[in-house]
């Protein structure tokens, strides 16, 4: 490795120096990554609550640590990685950064309330680290009642509130994200010449800001409940309890749309840039976005299937729940045909593309036996479910958002990541990931119960797959953390735009200046026109 | 864009006719009209908010983008009362045991 | 890009103070939106729990006073008539007629406030708290009693807290409208204030009969 003297222009890194600068921030970029290193720091956090769990069921009996220890760890991973990583990620990070590029801005419609949008997930976040060392909290991340009002012992009103903080900052990024494209696109960039990722996180606006109050709320009722015994909640009092599972879910399922529609807007972008094609059928793609959205409001009860509510009710919410899967099979299908006779590159953001892709599928189909009312009865609560949601989740989001971090790793940093390992580490994780969870799929159809400590001997072997597996992902994980900060010093100098992608973003420098264009842009093409990109590279060069 | 300022007397209008339905709904509370009053009681509300959005809050004369917004609000309303209602209100319909 | 230098009608990222304002009322009116949803949950199981409590809920909603309630409401719709008022002259360059309004809204709240500690004093005073001190004259189903005045407390008391937050924000334009901060082409703070203010005075326009008026012909 070559390391090039870095030329001395002014870049959103340099503009300002001191820790002022970047804590008073109001630039978009800088506030990304801030972002960015809130959200790895409670990921590796969730991850140590994770690679506990699974030590614990290297073995049938408890081993390392009690019952009630283990109702902590589950809880407190859940916690962390919903509402303190998976939730803000992309969108806070990769949005906060590129969103208002793409659309031509200078920056968010309200940039002070974006940086306030970071404090809240750090206060947050705050209350949350609170509540782990004073004791941890053991109701589970759903928090169901009554146990999470009337009998844990546990900081559970911390937790609570520190949610309830984080919940806000999700809001207040939601707005500003739906008043920016709204009103700040550049001249010519019309709705339909937007990127898909620019779709994809406005859709998640909608979600964050129609949806997390309704989770606030929640939290207060809970907080009251478990304070001022209102009785909200309690059969004594005429309360009922399926009433918080309604409240929670109807924030709980949206919110997981939150996690992984801004992915299925990142893998649009690479599917597109390293097939060197416009994405087959962009206006259906772009409404599938927000499809995903208004649908992912209306099936929350087939959360609770089985928990007492009507049989007439969870018929319908089973019903409609087979409707939200046809916009992400679209998406899967129009990314399918986009590669069809594109010219491929096998580079690290493409191969997350592709692993996401089948492990998005198989958590989708999967999505669609737990909607089924009837398999539901059998597989709920149980690790089919776990393993359902950790295929979208981390088979899906998380390797999207490292496919994402790897794309826009040279226009951020304005340096490259090593190729080699960054491909190995892309395999690991492919690998640690499958060997973690398909075992997960088996256990629970064969009944292992999720959040359980102990289980029947003849489950561990499948266990001990699955606990091999979560070393090896582990292993995965790591490695970008090391070769990410090895490319800021002694990575190879990333010129304005290494993959020839088409969007704005790819017309500025790497990194780009702190009021991101030199000239407020004027678009005259449609978005991934890599003709037009090829003909003015010509008359660049020319 | 230069909004008009309205006249204090639209205003004036708009307030009295607040304070009215505010003194109608009461009245009308205490009139036996079996599930009528219900219906009255959130029609007359419905009414008054109507008139705060639309002249208060100046909704009138908003963006199509501002009457969308407020329109999508009360339809996620909608969406998170009747769709949970519709557990509550079903209960014990189908004869299955328990539910 | 055509850079300026900021000022507080023309911040750095927009082009115009017309867009400026215009986004700042979207933001704000979809902030309003979240708060529908905020207190929709409430609403939800007021829903619940009422229909199956008829009886026990009208009941316990004819302890409260009608006039009260009828008094007080139309004491916030006085306070949002002057907010009204004060916008339109915070639009025409009124100063002294801008403060005098925000006066005049910031003291019907505070009234509508102080009727509605009354109100709750009432309530501890006569055990209508949910609570080991609770009971109800006149059923013997003190359980969903006792929800009617959770939902009660947790309403008004959520509005309330809305509405000192209002105050304060009232008292932040009036500090800065007597601070000569608004013009007729700069007023934007106050008309957000103003949405916000109306809001708040929406959300009582319905508790006010859902709470006060559920069956009155039954006293």
């Amino acid at each position: 490795m070559i390391t090039e003297a870095v030329p001395e222009r002014e870049t959103y890194l340099n503009a300002s120096h001191g820790i002022k600068s970047w804590l008073l921030t109001k630039d978009h970029k800088r506030i990304a990554l801030l972002y960015l290193h809130t959200i790895t720091f409670f990921f590796f956090l969730g991850g140590i609550f994770a690679t506990l769990i699974r030590l614990e069921l290297l073995t049938p009996k408890g081993t390392l640590v009690s019952a009630d220890t283990y109702s902590k760890l589950f809880t407190l991973h859940g916690i962390i990685m919903v509402f303190f990583f998976l939730i803000p990620s992309i969108p806070a990070t990769l949005g906060n950064f590129f969103l208002p590029m793409m659309i031509g801005a200078k920056d968010l419609a309200f940039p002070r309330i974006n940086l306030l949008s970071w404090y809240l997930l750090v206060i947050g976040g705050c209350f949350a680290l609170y509540a782990m060392l004073a004791g941890g909290v053991d109701t589970g991340w759903t928090f169901y009642v009554p146990y999470s009002s009337n009998y844990s012992n546990t900081y559970v009103i911390a937790t609570g509130i520190g949610i309830f903080i984080a919940g806000f900052s999700s809001i207040l990024t939601g707005l500003n994200f739906i008043v920016t494209v709204h009103r700040m696109r550049a001249p010519g960039m019309t709705w339909f010449r937007l990127p898909l990722f620019v779709w994809s996180n406005y859709a998640t606006a909608l979600i964050q800001v129609l949806g997390t109050p309704v989770i606030a709320i929640t939290l207060v009722l809970l907080i009251c409940e478990r304070t001022l015994h209102i009785g909200i909640f309690d059969p004594a009092r005429g309360g009922d309890p399926v009433l918080f599972q309604h409240l929670f879910w109807f924030y709980s399922h949206p919110a997981v749309y939150i996690m992984v529609l801004p992915a299925l807007g990142v893998i649009s972008e690479l599917v597109s840039v390293f097939a060197k094609k416009p994405v087959f059928g962009y206006k259906v793609v772009a409404f599938s976005s927000v499809a995903i959205a208004v649908l992912g409001f209306l099936v929350w009860g087939h959360h609770m299937f089985v928990s007492g509510q009507s049989v007439y009710a969870g018929l319908v919410f089973s019903f409609l729940s087979y409707f939200v899967a046809i916009p992400s099979a679209i998406k899967v299908f129009n990314w399918t045909a986009t590669l069809h006779r594109g010219s491929i590159s096998y580079a690290t953001p493409m191969l997350y593309a592709f692993g996401f892709i089948g492990l998005f599928t198989v958590g989708g189909l999967t999505g669609l036996f737990v909607a089924c009312l009837g398999v539901d009865v059998h597989v709920h609560d149980t690790y089919f479910v776990v393993a359902h949601f950790h295929y979208i989740m981390v088979g899906g989001t998380i390797m999207a958002y490292l496919g994402g971090l790897h794309y826009w790793w040279p226009k951020m940093s304005g340096r490259m990541y090593p190729e080699g390992w960054a491909k190995l580490s892309a395999l690991v994780i492919y690998l640690g990931f499958n060997l973690t969870f398909f075992p997960q799929f088996i256990l629970g159809y064969l009944g292992m119960p999720r959040r359980y400590w102990n289980y029947p001997d003849e489950f561990q072997v499948l266990h001990v797959m699955s606990t091999a597996g979560a070393s090896v992902l582990a292993v995965g994980y790591l490695m970008p953390l090391v070769y990410f900060m090895w490319s800021l010093r002694y990575g190879p100098i990333a010129g304005p735009n290494p993959w020839g992608a088409t969007g704005l973003e790819w017309q500025t420098a790497s990194p780009p200046p702190a009021h991101n264009f030199d000239e407020t842009p004027i678009v005259t093409t449609e978005a991934y026109d890599y003709a037009a990109l090829a003909a003015r590279e010509e008359v660049n060069v020319g | 864009m230069h909004e008009q300022a309205a006249s204090i007397k639209s205003y004036t209008l708009v307030f009295l006719s607040l304070l009215i339905l505010t003194a109608a709904t009461t009245v009308v509370a205490f009139i036996d009209l079996g599930p009528l009053n219900v219906v009255m009681a959130l029609f007359i509300a419905v009414v008054k908010m109507m008139l705060v959005a639309l002249f208060f809050m100046h909704l009138r004369y908003s963006t199509v983008l501002t009457k969308v917004v407020v329109g999508g609000g009360m339809l996620w309303l909608g969406i998170l009362l009747l769709l949970s209602l519709s557990d509550f209100v079903t209960r014990g319909w189908l004869p299955v045991p328990g539910k | 890009m055509d850079s300026h230098t900021e000022t507080a009608e023309l911040r750095e990222q927009f082009e115009t103070p017309a867009q400026q304002k215009e986004i700042s009322t979207l933001g704000m009116w979809i902030f309003l939106v979240t708060e529908i949803m905020f207190f929709g949950g409430l609403f939800l199981a007021y829903a619940i729990y009422r229909r199956e409590f008829a009886d026990v809920f009208a009941l316990a909603s004819n302890t409260l006073d009608a006039v009260i309630g009828a008094v007080n409401t139309a004491v916030l719709i006085c306070s949002s008539f002057t907010m009204v008022l004060a916008v339109r002259a915070a639009q025409i360059g009124s100063r002294k007629a801008l403060i005098v309004f925000l006066i005049l809204t910031i003291l019907f709240g505070g009234v509508f406030l102080g009727v509605k500690a009354y109100e709750w004093d009432q309530k501890f005073e006569e055990h209508h708290v949910p609570g080991p001190t609770f009971h109800l004259e006149g059923t013997t189903q003190q359980g969903p009693a006792q929800l009617y005045f959770s939902l009660y407390f947790t309403m008004t008391g959520l509005h309330a807290l809305h509405m000192i937050i209002g105050e304060g924000l009232m008292l932040f334009l009036l500090w800065h409208a007597y601070k000569r901060k608004y013009t007729p082409s700069y007023y934007t703070p106050v008309d957000i204030g103003g949405l916000y203010w109306h809001f708040v005075d929406i959300v009582w326009i319905f508790l006010f009969p859902l709470l006060y008026l559920i069956a009155r012909h039954q006293h």
